[in-house]
């Protein structure tokens, strides 16, 4: 798995204080890791941070699970 | 009293120009902060609270922007921040009034008024949401009135706005708690300033009846409201709405 990959799911893990084997690329932030709506924009902000890009709101609102995560960041980096 | 102290904190207060706003801004100043100044048009009487915060030993910034205007308050946060290194206190302050009769108030009369009144606030809280989210801390006061409880002939624009604020306050306080940021109100009474200095004898006198106190307010009276609201002796309020009225509402 990517790099990208590994540094969003220590963010994740750190953010959301969840186990590292539950941030699966399927995992859902909301169903899966309990994630509330602040907790989801936070976790948007220190991605931006982390890779130094910026997530438009709407962009961010379509953002679900892991996986989706790690594809925007490696489609926009 | 130490749970008082602002040292080190930083503030932005808007409409910091004259009245209540300029009150409020030196008060955070005597008790430690350092103070970013908000106007829209009367530059120098910005200036001059800037000197007044700087002669108390502190940092004071002047900053022109139109509450009303998203781009403007996320461009006066962002310098804010350039300025301080970190944003630990909003007062939304800034306010307008067209007053008028509902029959004879123009449509623009309403829409002003609720822009930079309601609006305005809106803008400020979610200017600094960001910064505040991520510093996990933050005081939000938000400037009421009284007649947005009791209601007000002649002023349904700014009735309607000042009671929107009270609404306001209740639903970003939900919002934000659980990330360390309280969100609070103050709702003056008749206070004399400009805006108050332009009523007739008249409706002034039939205002003082109304005031068990038995005297209008000072702004220094509502400053210092503001001032505990930003510490942390306040730290186990959010959502409130404290009245500082002379008790005209009770």
């Amino acid at each position: 798995m990517s790099d990208v990959y590994e540094r969003v799911k220590r963010i994740v893990v750190e953010r959301l204080g969840v186990e590292e084997a539950e941030v699966t690329s399927e995992a859902n932030f909301k169903d899966d890791l309990g994630a509330d709506s602040l907790d989801v924009v936070e976790l948007v902000m220190e991605l931006e941070d982390e890779f130094d890009l910026e997530i438009s709101d709407e962009d961010a609102e379509k953002i679900t699970t892991v996986g989706e995560v790690v594809n925007y960041i490696q489609s926009h980096a | 009293m130490a749970r008082l102290d602002l040292t080190g904190k930083t503030a932005l207060v808007t409409g910091a120009s004259r009245g209540i706003g300029r009150a409020i801004a030196i008060a955070l100043a005597e008790a430690g902060a350092d103070v970013a100044v908000n106007y829209s048009g009367s530059e120098a009487a910005a200036a001059e609270t800037a000197q007044a915060i700087e002669a108390l030993g502190r940092r004071a910034i002047v900053v022109r922007a139109n509450v009303g205007k998203a781009a403007e308050f996320d461009a006066m946060v962002q310098q804010t921040l350039e300025t301080f290194g970190k944003l630990d206190v909003l007062v939304n302050n800034a306010g307008i009034t067209r007053d008028n009769l509902i029959m004879r108030m123009k449509e623009e009369e309403f829409d002003d008024v609720i822009e930079t009144n309601l609006k305005g606030v809106f803008n400020g809280i979610k200017a600094v949401t960001r910064p505040m989210m991520k510093q996990r801390s933050g005081r939000i006061i938000n400037i009421s009135s009284v007649v947005g409880i009791l209601g007000n002939a002649g002023q349904a624009n700014y009735v309607a706005a000042k009671a929107g604020v009270i609404g306001l306050t209740k639903s970003a306080s939900r919002e934000l708690a659980s990330r360390g940021i309280t969100v609070n109100a103050v709702a003056p009474g008749y206070i004399e300033t400009d805006m108050t200095g332009k009523l007739p004898k008249e409706v002034q006198d039939g205002i003082m009846a109304q005031i068990p106190l038995g005297r209008m307010g000072k702004p220094e009276d509502v400053a210092a409201v503001v001032v505990y609201l930003a510490s942390d002796a306040a730290a186990y309020m959010t959502g409130q709405t404290l009245h500082v009225d002379g008790g005209m509402y009770m």
